[in-house]
């Protein structure tokens, strides 16, 4: 080791540079800084990209002064929860005071990915004025912004490559923001605007995509009409990626029939999403593209109902991830299984929100995909019911699930079969699954199903609780059993004091720690603050007329923990308490 | 909320035989009830909401609904919520009735309808026949003509079978058939 260090030494910092530069991981360049000073020198000055997975655990100022020659940031806001309504409105993730303080230091920023974030126009365009070799701009569930600030972007950014909106809640102002891409601007490679409400200039669309030879990825708004699919297609044969926009016409009309003549030609197209307007009864046109595909996402399509989905599916033998509706039902899934040997993710999403009983998929779905896709690994599965047998099955049949995320409609559903809790079913997936990484589960389960978790779920980063377990024991199987954990979500268990502070120095190993209706206290939260200086401890009251100090026995209805270099955030809202 | 509430009661005392599309008022408030409803969801943090709208309609009494579960981001439930299934002509949830003998088809809008006896009695009406009572046994084993429906599956199902949420959502078009061919439905 001494020998090798010496040799390393003699090298220039060019080569260490340069030996670096093919190190692409945020984890690995994290490993490596940590070896030796000349090591995290060497590194920190020729990091281009930085990944945040937490907003809130370092600060604008901290980034700039260790990597000074970051291009390309991702940064991450809200915990993620918020998707579900559990975080309060107001509670944070702004991203000014970053794009300000990348503006005023000089930095030279071409790619920003936020993921729930709050972002406002005014951050758009001064993003979009101070960076002159901007060239990407990727996000994902964020809010605060109008189409103005799109307008601001695409005014000026002269070789913006990518803008990629994602389930954004963007508040349309109906004005002309796809109009301002310049005549100039052909550096276009992808482009999604499906998450906008408005209607969009379909003339200044046509003109862009004919001018972006580019362009590989187009993800329409329902406001594009099909008739203009169709002519757009026909000036970008080389579409990798397409999300279509209203889907309607008449099947038996000219525009359906010049459509599936384009699809025949468009054999470069592998992803394809949209269909939220369709008319079943023109998507044989897309069939011809069906062939290549390896991404299909029906998941915003309610309108094809199953038999037309088992249809469509049927051609689609390359798939490796597809994303669709309950609607397909357990027969459809079988279909899939039978058809999709390339499969590696599945993800069924609920079609009918208020569980009144349409009956979508079962167990039995999960179960033939299970049987028919060897290669799956990663899985969303919303479904009516399950059973500690189907889970088994689908343990054996799949044992490298990274990703397993299985979310019963009745939050508490025991074994449809044998009323018994879903303890062993899951305890059979960690067991099997030694690379899983994410887990989310749901059903009825005891103290018993945490404490297979603990036993078994090496890899575990990732876990998210909802109505389980009998007692802190739950909790403290899994503080104490899953040495890979990163981030902990739990809701409406009964975990208190005793769980939580067992082991205070977990936390700091941890991106992070949500508890919501749990048995937590006041005072227990208190005092992990005091113990711990260098975690934030976040508790919630929302609409608690708290006076003064709370009541240490009080129980705390929503807490938020996360480490942070930085201590208490100076952006937090009324409600929010730093302890 | 109240108010909502009270007209909603109301609906469910008065029978509907009238021809869809004469109640406009009537719809548009519960559709605005479902508007309440959602918002006042959106506010509360804790506790059931959007119970009112299911359980009026006699389906089976729902779970109390609770903030975030099943967990689904907003942005998807909103997108989802604009576009329930129906019919092609995208208002409304219309569907072609035949009847066997009968010249030609009528089209109903189920949504007008509370429950399976609103829509049996009105169908009784439009075509001038005699349905009968369901009974989970005998189907309508007994009477002149028996209700079926074609499911999001394509196979055709006895009417009356699944609770009544259930059915709207999944029923593509009616088909009264004849007694006599019914038989075989009745008694599975």
């Amino acid at each position: 080791m001494c020998l090798f260090q010496s040799i390393m030494n003699y090298f220039p910092e060019e080569v260490l540079e340069h030996v670096f530069d093919f190190l692409t991981s945020h984890r690995d360049r994290n490993a490596v800084s940590l070896v030796c000073k000349s090591w995290y020198s060497v590194e920190r000055c020729s990091r281009e990209k930085v990944f945040i997975g937490n907003c809130y655990a370092v600060n604008p100022e901290r980034l700039i002064a260790r990597f000074p020659r970051v291009r390309s940031l991702t940064l991450k806001g809200k915990p993620h929860f918020a998707d579900f309504n559990l975080v309060p409105h107001d509670w944070g993730g702004y991203v000014y005071p970053w794009i300000e303080a990348m503006a005023k230091n000089g930095i030279n920023l071409e790619e920003l990915r936020l993921k729930r974030m709050v972002v406002s126009d005014e951050s758009l365009e001064l993003l979009a004025k101070s960076f002159p070799n901007f060239k990407s701009l990727v996000l994902v569930s964020c809010e605060g912004f109008t189409t103005d600030g799109l307008a601001a972007i695409a005014s000026n950014c002269r070789y913006l490559r990518e803008l990629d909106l994602q389930e954004n809640e963007v508040d349309d102002r109906k004005g002309q923001w796809l109009s301002c891409f310049p005549d100039s601007c052909t550096s276009l490679v992808s482009l999604n605007f499906t998450c906008l409400k408005g209607e969009v200039n379909v003339a200044a669309l046509e003109r862009l995509v004919a001018r972006c030879r580019n362009l590989k990825s187009l993800r329409l708004n329902h406001a594009v009409p099909l008739d203009v699919l169709q002519k757009i297609l026909a000036q970008a044969p080389q579409l990798t990626d397409l999300g279509t926009g209203s889907f309607i016409s008449d099947p038996d009309s000219e525009t359906c029939a010049k459509l599936k003549n384009i699809m025949k030609k468009s054999k470069s197209i592998r992803t394809l999403s949209g269909f939220l307007d369709v008319n079943p009864r023109c998507l044989p046109a897309v069939y011809p593209v069906c062939t290549n595909l390896t991404s299909l996402n029906l998941s915003y399509a309610p309108g094809i109902y199953s038999t037309e989905l088992t249809k469509l599916i049927c051609h689609c033998e390359k798939l490796e991830r597809l994303w669709i509706l309950d609607t397909i039902g357990d027969k459809g899934l079988g279909v899939v299984a039978s058809t999709c040997k390339e499969l590696q993710e599945l993800r069924v999403f609920p079609s009918d929100f208020y569980g009144v009983g349409n009956a979508a998929v079962t167990e039995e779905g999960l179960v033939a995909i299970s049987a028919g896709c060897p290669k799956l690994n990663s899985i969303l599965y919303f479904c009516q019911q399950m059973t500690n047998a189907a889970l088994i099955t689908v343990a054996k049949n799949c044992p490298n699930f990274i990703r397993f995320r299985l979310c019963t409609l009745d939050a508490t559903v025991p074994d449809a079969v044998t009323n018994l809790p879903l303890d062993e079913g899951f305890g059979a997936i960690v067991q099997s699954c030694k690379g899983l990484k994410r887990l989310s589960i749901s059903g009825l389960l005891t103290d018993q199903v945490f404490l297979y978790i603990g036993m078994y779920a090496e890899q575990l980063e990732m876990l998210s609780i909802a109505f389980a377990g009998d007692s802190d024991k739950g909790m403290l199987y899994v503080l104490n059993g899953c040495k890979k954990l990163k981030k902990l979500e739990i809701r409406d268990c009964p975990f208190g004091n005793a769980a939580l502070l067992a082991d205070v120095g977990k936390y700091e190993t941890m991106r992070s720690l949500w508890m919501s209706s749990c048995e937590v206290t006041f005072g227990a939260c208190k005092t992990l603050a005091e113990k711990m200086p260098r975690l934030n401890v976040e508790v919630f009251n929302e609409g608690e007329q708290i006076d003064g100090s709370p009541d240490g026995r009080h129980r705390v209805e929503k807490m938020y923990l996360y480490r942070t270099l930085v201590g208490p955030r100076s952006d937090a809202p009324d409600f929010v308490w730093t302890l | 909320m109240e108010k909502a509430a009270a007209v909603l009661e109301n609906d469910d005392l008065k029978l509907r035989l009238g021809l869809p599309g004469t109640d406009e008022p009537e719809q548009q408030s519960s559709s605005s009830q479902v508007k309440n409803n959602k918002r006042s969801c959106a506010e509360m943090e804790i506790g059931s909401c959007q119970t009112g709208q299911e359980q009026e309609s006699g389906a089976p009494a729902t779970k109390a609904q609770v903030v975030g579960w099943p967990p689904v981001r907003s942005y998807r439930k909103n997108v989802l919520q604009q576009k329930r299934p129906e019919s092609e002509t995208g208002s409304g949830m219309f569907v072609k009735v035949s009847m066997d003998g009968a010249p030609y088809l009528r089209k109903i809008d189920l949504k007008f309808y509370k429950n399976y006896f609103d829509l049996l009695k009105a169908l009784e009406n439009m075509f001038k026949c005699t349905i009968g009572v369901y009974s989970e046994r005998e189907g309508y084993n007994g009477s002149e003509y028996a209700p079926t429906y074609e499911d999001k599956d394509g196979d055709w199902m006895l009417v009356g079978d699944v609770p009544w949420e259930m059915f709207i959502t999944s029923c593509k078009r009616l088909r009264i058939m004849k007694g006599s061919e019914a038989r075989g439905l009745g008694c599975l």
